[in-house]
């Protein structure tokens, strides 16, 4: 025997040969039009040449089983297997799906849209379900469940212009994704309870009582929706819509086949539960006469297959969840039968519909004469269908009713019985119509004008009902639709599966050899056998029986059809429930949202507040071990500052003027820095202080271009409240301000702090090495942040680009003056000072770009000042950030500086000084910076084997004298190049560009004087 | 171990600072919002410290014994803290700018959607239109009966070429 590990290879390459092909399609079919579909049948077609090259050791149970760890954590494994079951499914999965591919090559017209990506999704949906049916693990049998719906979906919606489409294919996903969701559940009790997802385990040894119970509930749910069992038997009709191929691979042969795996799968472990049986019993022969009745009274050619194939659907179902031996090896014999004759009719409708542009078999007549070999194809997968020895379909029938008639059970053995006694006789009546429909030649049949009339005065008027298109009357001597002849290419992969029933039925003795090593599986009952011919026994009367009236049936058609019309269900059916439910499901959503989303964003946050408090609050009482002793300070200059947070904190709260909100906040803030300062954080110190100072520039320059007043509501109601509320929650925060520090019981982490910067981190200041080595992760997601905060910022102001111009001075445009606007002063110079200031400054230029701003603007005091500071502000920067590991500073505060530097600049020289300081784009500061931080993680990770280590390297430089260099630096600057960026995003958003604004007058600035301001004034 | 006892002043502080933050941060104004915001934040910067120990020595080898000083983690975590603070200010400060620009004030509005779907809930009315699961005299396989495929056109000569039946929306 071949070792299984290469084997496994196999397994896991035809999926990737799928995916490969999958993706290819849309290059392929591009390249090379329709004859794509050829290269891409050959992934089916492997997977199929692969299953049979394993015969004999399936057959032998020595069929290849492997696994591949993949989620190791989650305990998730790449398990396949190749049992007989499997073997049968891959089989007709990869060989279905490989003479369907032949067929599209003929089928679509050269100019047909979207060809490329139906046969990706085709090609993707061929592996999932290669997937499918040979995942030996549960979690994985799953996911590549989800995976059929979701290219089914694709598939089904393939005409996405068509509203039709659109709504079956979203009604096919929504029925058959939940259903995959109970599977789901159903999976997580059996593996969690049998303690292993490995499906060939849990079968061997299934989990019992009520979780096995609620399994059973789940499973089926998760197999009657793919299978198209009563009462989610609709989708399959609606997913008519999709293009002939698919219907004939997804809705024939392979998805919809998935259900009854699973069925067939967990027969073994639970076939003799109650549960189990009656569900499979009810749904199965429900499924089976509703389905066969339904396609009784169809005029679509594809919808008579559809319902035939729900009716097909239930009768396997059933024979696989019976439970016995013999019902297990009829039921697969059916599958493989229903898979051949089913596809072949498909494929034949498909020719017939692609020959004469219509599907209705009262427009068809005399087709059988002009496609002699279409007929024949139909004629051979007809006779398979309705049970007519020597086919397939006969052998797995007959079988399947031996296995019946032994049933122990005799009551659901005689219910059974006669269920798929009338289900096989209508199936002949509807299997005969269909081929009659198609091909025969009729006597009359109804004009083309009438049947777009009726479908019209449907559309016009919904009030007819439905049906409307049924009343239409045959004439005698109307013209039966045209027919063309399309290509002999369409006709030989349905005469290549039409004529594979034929041989399978004649060798009946292979199949059952093939097929027994799965019925031995099942517990009960004796060993079924396949036969042509068993013998002139009950069952064969009973078939001649069936055969019989099938025909008296189709005999008195058009009777039959009158009664169907007349004993029609006018009530809702399964399909208007559905649609009903999911307005409901909408409308209680509407409700839902409507009660809790009011949409106040004070009241979320209050609710959000509330429940802090409450939950927070009551843990505190109720628990809270409150400390044996307080201190009322650690340093007498705590309480300063902590007057100065306080009472500026109140203020600002009743400020009504933003100016005033705003300094008394940045008051605030220094005082914060001040506590951090006398805390024993320097460095918290430094980075507060230059924040407060860059916040308040950046408030200054938006409170520009809104009104200096708070605007006024009516809000004296809830103030109260909010005064309520805010101080509840000051009084918990403060409560758990005492509480916490108490609370600790560990020694800090930060103990060995000291040690390992030095040691490992190579610098001195543990708060750098933290932030830069010790926990550098944190820090790399906050300057992501910031990134994100400073593109949020540049995109709210540019709005459609990620930044505006460079304003050099260069290029500035000389009537317009920065910060012209009004000159206040200009009434109390004299005419002769005037003719100086507007004097181009010839002298001594400060600041390059300063004789752009308007003359009144200009301050030659603040030029002198910062033309002696900027560089001694830059040299101090690179130096917070060089010593940064060893001393209060590093990459935050340092940017900061260089942020403050490049504030002073544009102040003083406005938007084109700021160019001049800084011709970068401040995306490109924040993109070096991540990348360099990031970078320095990612060498960590390549050199050491973990991610942002970092090395000290000390060295002797003539000159400098001794280096001390450690790769974090690398890392520090990155965040500074972030925090410089920031700032540089900040100043050209809301700084240059708003200035630019309102010079142009594109967003004319808040006018004083205006109603809103005398309105504040006069209240105040 | 570091010293845990709770230093009142600061507890204090942290107090008026949340409740001063809250009382803004329920208004309606933007800029009141994002000043309850940063009140909130420095607050909360010093419940890390609060919560780090008693003061102490800067965490800097060399210039204190290791007893003495203050509890360097805290002071890491406030750190980046107090940047973010900034990039969000400016965000929100720019949100308040937009927010000017658009509607003349710098206003948190009830979320009109929101507002949209309770005024309909309340007169019982629909408030989402679904294609899918409109009621229509078809059912969706009467629907899909009408489908037809782009197909080859076949060879009979003298046929006109068929129209594209499909059913548009």
């Amino acid at each position: 025997m071949r070792p299984d590990r290469t084997e496994l290879a196999r397994v896991l390459l035809l999926l990737v040969v799928h995916l490969a092909a999958a993706l290819a399609a849309p290059t392929l079919v591009r390249l090379w039009g329709r004859k794509a579909f050829w290269a891409l049948a050959l992934a089916p077609a492997s997977a199929a040449v692969w299953t049979l090259s394993w015969t004999s050791q399936v057959r032998a149970g020595k069929g290849p089983v492997e696994s591949v760890e993949w989620v190791g954590q989650l305990g998730l494994e790449l398990t396949f297997r190749l049992d007989t079951l499997s073997w049968l499914m891959t089989l007709v999965v990869g060989g279905v799906g490989a003479l369907v591919l032949v067929y599209c090559a003929a089928y679509f017209s050269a100019s047909a849209q979207g060809l490329g990506r139906f046969g990706g999704m085709f090609l993707a949906f061929a592996g999932a379900m290669l997937g499918l049916v040979t995942s030996d693990d549960m979690i994985l049998l799953f996911i590549f469940w989800e995976l059929t719906t979701v290219t089914s979906y694709l598939l089904i919606g393939h005409y996405s212009d068509r509203k039709a489409s659109r709504r079956a294919a979203m009604q096919a996903i929504v029925i058959t994704t939940a259903g995959g969701l109970a599977m789901l559940v159903g999976v997580v009790l059996l593996g969690e309870t049998a303690g292993t997802y490995r499906l060939s385990e849990v079968i061997a040894d299934p989990p019992g009582g009520t979780v096995a119970t609620a399994a059973i509930a789940c499973l089926l749910a998760g197999a009657a929706t793919k299978s198209a069992l009563i009462p989610f038997h609709f989708w399959l009709p609606a997913a008519m819509a999709a293009p002939t191929p698919v219907s004939a691979y997804l809705h024939a042969a392979a998805m919809v086949k998935a259900g009854v795996y699973l069925v067939a799968r967990f027969a073994p472990a639970y076939s003799h539960h109650t549960l189990w049986r009656w569900t499979i019993v009810v749904l199965g022969c429900g499924t089976l006469l509703l389905g066969g009745y339904r396609a009784l009274r169809q005029h679509d050619l594809k919808l008579v297959l559809a319902f035939g194939t729900v009716s097909q659907l239930g009768l396997i179902t059933l024979l696989v969840g019976l439970g016995t031996q013999a019902t297990a090896l009829a039921g697969l014999a059916m599958l493989g039968a229903h898979a051949m004759f089913k596809a072949t009719l498909f494929l034949v409708v498909g020719v017939v519909d692609a020959a004469t542009g219509t599907r209705d078999l009262r427009r068809l007549s005399g087709v059988g004469r002009e496609l002699k070999l279409t007929a024949l194809a139909g004629a051979l997968g007809t006779a398979s269908m309705i049970g007519l020895p020597p086919f397939a379909g006969y052998v797995a029938k007959e079988a399947g009713l031996e296995a019946i008639e032994h049933l122990e059970d005799h009551t659901v053995g005689l219910v059974v019985l006669v269920s798929v006694a009338v289900g096989s006789a209508l199936t002949v009546a509807y299997g005969l119509r269909l081929w009659w429909g198609a091909f025969a030649t009729k006597r009359a049949v109804i004009p083309e004008s009438a049947l777009a009339a009726a479908a019209a005065a449907t559309q016009a008027d919904g009030a007819r009902g439905p049906g409307a298109t049924s009343r239409v009357a045959t004439q005698p001597d109307a013209e039966p639709a045209a027919v063309s002849h399309p290509s002999l290419l369409l006709v030989w992969p349905a005469m290549v599966l039409a004529l594979l029933g034929l041989v399978a039925a004649l060798l009946p003795h292979l199949g059952e050899h093939l097929l027994q090593p799965y019925a031995a599986t099942l517990p009960a009952g004796e060993p079924g056998h396949l036969a042509l011919w068993a013998g002139f026994t009950p069952t064969f009367v009973l078939t001649l029986v069936i055969l019989g009236s099938g025909a008296a049936l189709f005999a008195v058609r058009e009777r039959v059809e009158v009664l169907q019309s007349r004993l029609t269900y006018r009530g809702p059916d399964a399909d208007h429930l559905y649609r009903r439910s999911m307005r409901r499901l909408d409308d209680v959503a509407a409700d839902v949202t409507a009660t809790t989303q009011r949409g106040s964003l004070p009241l979320y946050l209050g609710i959000v507040l509330v429940v802090f408090v409450v939950g927070v609050g009551a843990s505190l009482l109720a628990g809270g071990r409150w400390p044996q002793a307080v201190r009322a300070w650690d340093h007498p200059g705590q309480v300063l500052f902590a007057a100065a947070a306080v009472v500026s904190a109140v203020l600002v709260a009743r400020a009504r003027r933003r100016l005033k909100a705003v300094i008394l906040l940045g008051i605030g803030g220094y005082a914060v820095a001040g506590l951090f300062l006398l805390q024993g954080a320097p460095d918290l110190a430094l980075t507060q202080v230059l924040t407060e100072t860059v916040t308040l520039v950046v408030f200054v320059l938006v409170l520009r271009r809104i009104p200096p007043y708070f605007s006024d509501r009516p809000l004296a109601a809830s103030r109260w409240l909010r005064l309520a509320l805010g101080l509840a929650v000051g009084l918990t925060v403060a409560g758990v301000a005492l509480v916490a520090p108490w609370a600790r019981v560990h020694a800090p982490v930060t103990e060995h702090f000291a040690d390992e910067a030095v040691s490992w981190g190579g610098g001195k200041n543990i708060v750098n090495v933290t932030l830069v080595d010790i926990r550098a992760w944190d820090t790399m997601g906050e300057i992501s942040v910031l990134l994100v905060a400073a593109t949020g910022v540049a995109s709210l102001v540019f709005l459609s680009r990620r930044t505006g111009q460079i304003f050099r001075a260069k290029e500035a445009i000389n009537e317009h003056k920065v910060w012209a606007g009004t000159d206040p002063m200009a009434a109390l110079r004299r005419g002769t000072d005037q003719a100086r200031v507007d004097a181009p400054a010839t002298n001594r230029v400060w600041l390059s770009a300063v004789a752009t701003l308007a003359p009144q603007r200009r301050s030659v005091i603040f030029e002198v000042v910062v033309r002696l500071l900027f560089h001694t502000m830059v040299v101090y920067s690179v130096f917070l950030l060089f010593s940064g590991h060893n001393a209060p500073g590093g990459g935050f505060a340092a940017g900061l500086v260089t942020g403050i530097a490049l504030i002073v600049r544009y102040l003083a020289g406005g938007r084109y000084e700021l160019g001049e300081a800084a011709p970068v784009q401040p995306g490109l500061l924040l993109g070096t910076g991540l990348f360099l931080s990031a970078g320095v993680g990612l060498v960590g990770l390549v050199v050491g084997g973990s991610v942002l280590r970092s090395w000290i390297i000390d060295f002797h430089v003539p000159v400098i004298g001794h280096v001390h260099l450690v790769t974090s630096l690398f890392f520090d600057i990155g965040v500074y190049l972030v925090v410089v960026g920031l700032v540089l995003d900040i100043l050209r958003s809301l700084g240059a560009e708003l200035d630019r604004r309102a010079e142009t007058g594109e967003d004319p600035a808040f006018a004083e004087g205006t109603d809103l301001l005398s309105e504040a004034g006069e209240r105040r | 171990m570091i010293d845990m006892t709770p230093n009142l002043t600061l507890v204090v502080a942290i107090g008026v600072l949340f409740a001063a933050g809250v009382y803004l941060l329920l208004e309606r104004s933007l800029s009141r919002v994002l000043i309850g915001v940063i009140l909130l934040g420095n607050g909360a910067n010093l419940l890390f410290l609060v919560a780090g120990g008693r003061a102490g020595r800067p965490p800097i080898v060399g210039t204190a014994a290791e007893g003495q000083m203050s509890d360097p983690l805290p002071q890491a975590m406030v750190l980046t803290a107090i940047v973010i603070t900034l990039g969000m200010t400016a965000f929100l400060l720019a949100m308040a700018y937009r927010s000017w620009q658009l509607q003349r004030h710098d206003e948190v509005q009830d979320d009109v959607e929101d507002r949209r779907i309770a005024r309909l809930a309340a007169i019982d009315e629909r408030a989402v239109t679904d294609a899918d699961t409109e009621a229509t005299a078809q059912s969706l396989d009467e629907e899909a009966e009408e489908a037809r495929d782009e197909t080859d056109e076949g060879a009979v000569p003298g046929q006109e070429p068929r129209r594209e039946q499909g059913v548009t929306p």
